[in-house]
């Protein structure tokens, strides 16, 4: 490989983004991590000294939070972000699939709507907190118009009410999530044995049964708490995923609308020849032909859902202990209460949990250029 | 074009000439407190020609962003020249055992401030090192408010104690009325604090601080059972009001009491324009009468400033009488100081700086006089706990476990 001139020069212009996101990126990274080993903030005299004294403690920070009796509020935190996860998924593609399916159906003043449902995506998540806080206000807003035709105001506490459902308890998690892979498996080993493919539906349906079987006895008996701990959907959030699923349906609105069109007509009248209803052709051509927006859109979306921070702040504020997200808990654990090496801990299983959403994907899309 | 250009550049080195020096004060003063920390400015810059004050504030009710912001320009080695703080453990807990911060004790001798303070406030802003912070105001935490014609109207008198209370719950409910108006979350940590005091009395209250009183003694757990059933007796759409909205609600008669800080005070007579004792009521919350629970906005001296006679300056005006008597009317609360002025306040506050200078003074939980951020932020963890389980033993159990996590009293 000789270094020619231009290769030299196209180093020397990547040197500069390399370099600060070297720094400010992995560098700020590492720090954290190192942070999140540390017992910074545990020791109130050091947390804010001009030299703080900082030793390194090993996991205990997330011993801490994965089972300290103190941390319920993370736990809790990370049932939160998972159901507002699922629910936000499922509203912006639902939602983004109907509208544009609407819109593709030749109307007048397309480009207006179009429009329209794209705007919300422009405000910051700051701004349509704001408004949808006070929208959803429970002694004015929303609540009120009933009102406007003689029925009684609706009396739904929205991000104020304090109800729980859907509890389970934190030391069934390993068998409800082995039983819930165990479940995903079985599919798998259906659909591969109705393409034929045997030996892999005869591997998915062994490991199906093994891990349900391990589900059902002895993952019962995995304590991750030596107490019970009741954790569930908190319903404050329904407002929040409203709101959230207003700012990005017209994200997947674009994303699908684009899709939609990028479909060959040929296609679809091939479908028709051949006898298929408007249902199927939805269903067994253009569904399939939009996976690949599916599962842009689903990354995508899905980071932005676990990171959420600033939607939340604005909306129900800092103190919310209902609708906290652990990127709040972050904030408050490291900026008010000072316990700079928890927050760091915090930050890290949040860096986790987006890279193994991130990670496998940008591998897959990028392994698939090469190959080109 | 050019001559004008000239004249702009010779103005511009003619007013960096003359703006000798400068001090930074950093607060959370903004919005409707805005007005007294001006009338201040104004009266330092007068004393101090020549010395410019940069009012940098950050807006958040009780310093809630401030503090995160002070934090990260302290880390990053740029104080303010001084900030605004709760006096106490805030303060001290944060600052003061990271040694940011300079003794004032040499100052307390020169302005004799130690024979004009209450010794309860003196000895919550001092360790063991010295004293830490200069007050400018004092809030009472402990009062509840009231409308008294309405009082007389339903046939009720202010309760003396929380058992009275809960004795005369039902026959407002039953009117139709909320008993106690409450709002979001830290108005909780607010009412609870008015309980503790209530249930334990001054000493024992001060004995959970210093840990002496541990938060499972079964004296620290009837606080949660009176607590828990006095939140039976508040409105169920607490969560969603703010603390203005909870005292709405007693002015307009929808509810019977509200605890709150004698800021409500200073909301009712400025901005809902009532006048104290006619148009609104208060009374020591039940079972602290005799009782001050004070929190203080206060400043201190950091080290390492850019300015520090100038911020001695600051300091000496900010504990004087005659600086406390020009902020504090205009604030809507008391001046710590003894000599000050009481001609210049109104009703309630005259009533509350006599109650300042009689009663037991303790310092508030809510507002950071008493117990260090880290325990004031995992307490909220706390609460919650007791409103998802409503068990005292849980809520117990967890307090005491935050307090020693944090080390709370060391």
């Amino acid at each position: 490989m000789k270094l020619t001139r231009d290769r030299w020069m196209a180093v020397l212009m990547l040197l500069p983004s390399v370099v600060l996101i070297g720094v400010f990126v992995y560098g700020f990274i590492g720090q954290t991590a190192w942070t999140s080993f540390s017992d910074w903030g545990r020791v109130s005299s050091q947390a804010l000294a001009v030299d703080p004294e900082i030793e390194l403690v090993g996991w205990a920070n997330y011993r801490d939070l994965f089972t300290g009796f103190i941390d319920v509020r993370f736990r809790q935190d990370l049932v939160n972000t998972f159901f507002f996860t699922i629910f936000f998924l499922a509203g912006c593609l639902g939602l983004g699939l109907g509208l544009a399916f609407l819109l593709d159906q030749d109307v007048k003043g397309e480009g207006f709507f179009r429009t329209l449902f794209l705007f919300p995506m422009s405000l910051s998540f700051v701004v349509t907190g704001t408004v949808w806080r006070w929208m959803l206000q429970p002694r004015g807003g929303v609540n009120v118009l009933p009102t406007t035709v003689g029925l009684p105001a609706w009396e739904f506490r929205w991000l104020t009410d304090r109800t729980q459902i859907w509890r389970f308890d934190w030391n069934a998690l390993p068998s409800m999530t082995g039983l819930l892979v165990a479940v995903v498996l079985a599919g798998v080993a259906l659909s591969s044995w109705r393409d034929g493919r045997r030996r892999r539906a005869g591997v998915a349906l062994a490991s199906a049964a093994l891990l349900g079987g391990w589900a059902l006895t002895l993952g019962r008996d995995v304590a991750l708490l030596p107490y019970p701990q009741l954790h569930g959907f908190n319903v404050a959030f329904v407002g929040i995923i409203l709101a959230a699923v207003w700012q990005m349906s017209g994200y997947t609105m674009a994303l699908y609308l684009a899709g939609l069109r990028g479909i060959p007509g040929e296609l679809r009248e091939a479908a028709r020849v051949d006898g298929a209803n408007e249902v199927q052709l939805y269903r067994h051509v253009v569904l399939p032909l939009l996976q690949p927006i599916t599962l842009s859109a689903m990354i995508i979306l899905g980071h932005i859902s676990l990171k959420i921070f600033d939607l939340i702040f604005a909306m129900a504020g800092a103190d919310n202990a209902t609708t906290d997200v652990p990127a709040l808990l972050m904030y408050l654990t490291a900026f008010r209460a000072n316990q700079f090496s928890k927050g760091a801990a915090i930050a890290m299983v949040l860096l986790v949990m987006v890279a193994a959403v991130i990670v496998p994907y940008l591998w897959t899309s990028l392994r698939g250029e090469t190959r080109r | 074009m050019l001559r004008r250009l000239l004249t702009l550049l010779a103005v511009a080195l003619l007013g960096l000439a003359v703006a000798q020096s400068q001090i930074e004060i950093f607060s959370w003063w903004a919005g409707d407190e805005g007005p007294a920390l001006e009338a201040l400015i104004t009266q330092y810059e007068a004393d101090h020609p020549g010395v410019e004050v940069v009012n940098a504030t950050v807006t958040g009710g009780s310093g809630v962003n401030a503090r995160a912001v002070l934090k990260t320009r302290m880390l990053g080695g740029d104080p303010p020249d001084s900030f605004q703080v709760h006096a106490g453990q805030e303060l001290i807990g944060t600052w003061v055992v990271a040694d940011r911060m300079e003794d004032l004790t040499f100052l307390y001798e020169e302005m004799g401030w130690f024979d004009a303070y209450p010794q309860g406030l003196i000895d919550a802003m001092s360790t063991d090192e010295g004293i830490w912070s200069v007050p400018v105001n004092i809030h009472r935490s402990n009062v509840m408010w009231f409308v008294p014609a309405k009082l007389e109207e339903w046939g009720i008198t202010a309760p003396t104690s929380w058992s009275e209370f809960l004795t005369i719950c039902p026959a407002i409910q039953a009117n139709g009325v909320t008993p106690l108006a409450l709002g979001e979350n830290w108005t909780q940590v607010h009412l609870w604090e008015s309980v503790a005091l209530g249930v334990l009395g001054a000493e024992d209250y001060d004995k959970l601080w210093t840990t002496e009183l541990a938060f499972t003694d079964p004296k620290a757990l009837e606080v949660w059972d009176v607590f828990g059933q006095v939140l039976d007796c508040t409105n169920d759409d607490a969560a969603g009001l703010s603390w203005q909205q909870a005292t709405d609600m007693v002015v307009g008669g929808t509810a019977a009491f509200n605890i709150m800080g004698d800021w409500a005070a200073g909301y009712m007579s400025t901005t809902l324009g009532l006048e104290p004792g006619v148009g609104y009521g208060w009374a020591a919350s039940p079972g602290t009468n005799g009782v001050f629970m004070w929190l203080s906005d206060a400043f201190g001296l950091p080290m390492g400033i850019n300015n520090r006679e100038g911020t001695l300056d600051w300091l000496r005006l900010v504990g004087s009488a005659k600086g406390q008597d020009i902020f504090n009317p205009l604030k809507g609360s008391i001046a710590p100081h003894f000599e000050s002025d009481l001609s210049l306040y109104n009703a309630y506050l005259k009533s509350a700086a006599a109650d300042w200078q009689s009663n037991e003074v303790v310092g508030s939980l809510a507002h950071g006089a008493v117990a260090k951020e880290a325990f004031m932020s995992d307490f909220a963890t706390v609460m919650e706990i007791y409103l998802a389980t409503g068990s005292a033993e849980g809520a117990a159990n967890a307090a005491q476990a935050i307090a020693g996590q944090v080390g709370l009293g060391q």
